[in-house]
């Protein structure tokens, strides 16, 4: 029997109720919401469940939504069961101000990699992750480049004219 | 095929200015020097991105920079007199374009070619140096993005305009000193 989008949410709603929120499947790929503090458990349930084996992260990534008081940062991940070749994708929130997500690492040696990247650009603090510093930017720089509070153009120059250049 | 000897059309460079008589040769020590240094530049090319593409093309037998004496390709800055800086250089490149510069010996000419590498190019953004002049002092600047073989050439011609014109002490100048520092070698 093949693992369908209706299968997975009720063995999700079974276990975790009614915790995960925004359900839809644009393109016909399952998404939903989950509060970030249950982040771990969810990968690791979808993991080691029997049905739903989802061992595959595809990509893990980050939102800015800046109109979004108090969750400003999204952190999505994309999983995919290889024997089924399902995917899905789960969000979850967090403020601005305090950006802690647990890491993946634990269940996923490959979020090492984009967890560090998901923090040089937008500064979300994986916990638990074993060597979260800048992996593409340069080690000096100070902010999260892109965080949606900066312009999208160089400021460190003075010889642009901004008349002549369109900014 | 023709015999070497044949080949008539092979330019000289001119001789210099001095006194002449039979068997020997009199002239300014710094004409010579200039005159060796010009027809024999020894270019290190740091191509990171397009312009590379038309700097291969220029060294290779249609554009040919061979016939400007700069055939010989290093990647030994040591042995280089020319850094040929082309294509876009990220803010986390500088710090390496920087240390190949200051690798280089005495005499040492700098060229940027593209828009990226003397300004940053379309690359107004976060990552990227806008210009490698500000972090190493550039002599010759090609535009175009990428520019075609012959700017190239003609930007390595105009490199040779320079050597040719640079007396032997210029390096050893208060002014040239201030420029060094001014970029914070030395």
């Amino acid at each position: 029997m093949a693992l369908t989008n209706e299968i997975i949410k009720n063995r999700l709603v079974e276990k975790f109720g009614d915790v995960l929120t925004a359900w839809g499947e644009p393109y016909g790929m399952l998404t939903f919401t989950a509060p970030k503090e249950m982040n771990l458990r969810i990968i690791q349930f979808l993991f080691d469940d029997e049905e739903l084996q989802f061992r595959f992260l595809t990509d893990l990534q980050a939102v800015h939504y800046p109109d979004n008081k108090g969750a400003q940062l999204a952190v999505v991940y994309h999983l995919h069961n290889l024997r089924d070749n399902v995917r899905i994708r789960f969000k979850v929130f967090t403020d601005i101000q305090n950006p802690d997500v647990f890491s993946a690492t634990a269940v996923f040696a490959g979020a090492n990699w984009m967890e560090r990247e998901t923090y040089d650009f937008y500064g979300v603090n994986f916990v638990g992750h074993p060597n979260l510093i800048r992996v593409l930017n340069v080690d000096e720089m100070d902010y999260f480049p892109m965080r949606k509070e900066y312009p999208v153009e160089e400021q460190t120059r003075v010889d642009k004219d901004d008349e002549m250049f369109g900014r | 095929m023709r015999p070497v000897q044949y080949n008539n059309t092979v330019k000289f460079a001119g001789i210099p200015e001095g006194y002449m008589g039979e068997g020997y040769m009199a002239t300014n020590f710094e004409k010579v020097v200039s005159l060796a240094r010009k027809n024999s530049i020894w270019p290190l090319p740091f191509a990171t991105s397009c312009c590379g593409i038309e700097f291969m093309a220029t060294a290779a037998s249609h554009y040919d920079i061979a016939r400007f004496g700069s055939e010989r390709m290093s990647f030994s800055p040591r042995q280089c007199d020319l850094l040929m800086v082309m294509g876009t250089i990220a803010k986390k490149m500088g710090p390496i374009v920087k240390q190949v510069y200051l690798q280089m010996a005495e005499p040492r000419w700098v060229l940027a070619m593209g828009a990226c590498a003397c300004s940053g190019g379309i690359f107004d953004s976060y990552s990227v140096l806008q210009g490698i002049d500000q972090i190493i002092p550039v002599d010759v600047y090609i535009p175009g993005c990428p520019p075609r073989p012959e700017a190239v050439l003609d930007g390595v011609m105009k490199i040779q305009e320079l050597v040719n014109a640079e007396g032997l002490r210029r390096r050893n100048s208060d002014q040239y000193r201030e420029l060094m520092e001014s970029y914070g070698i030395q």
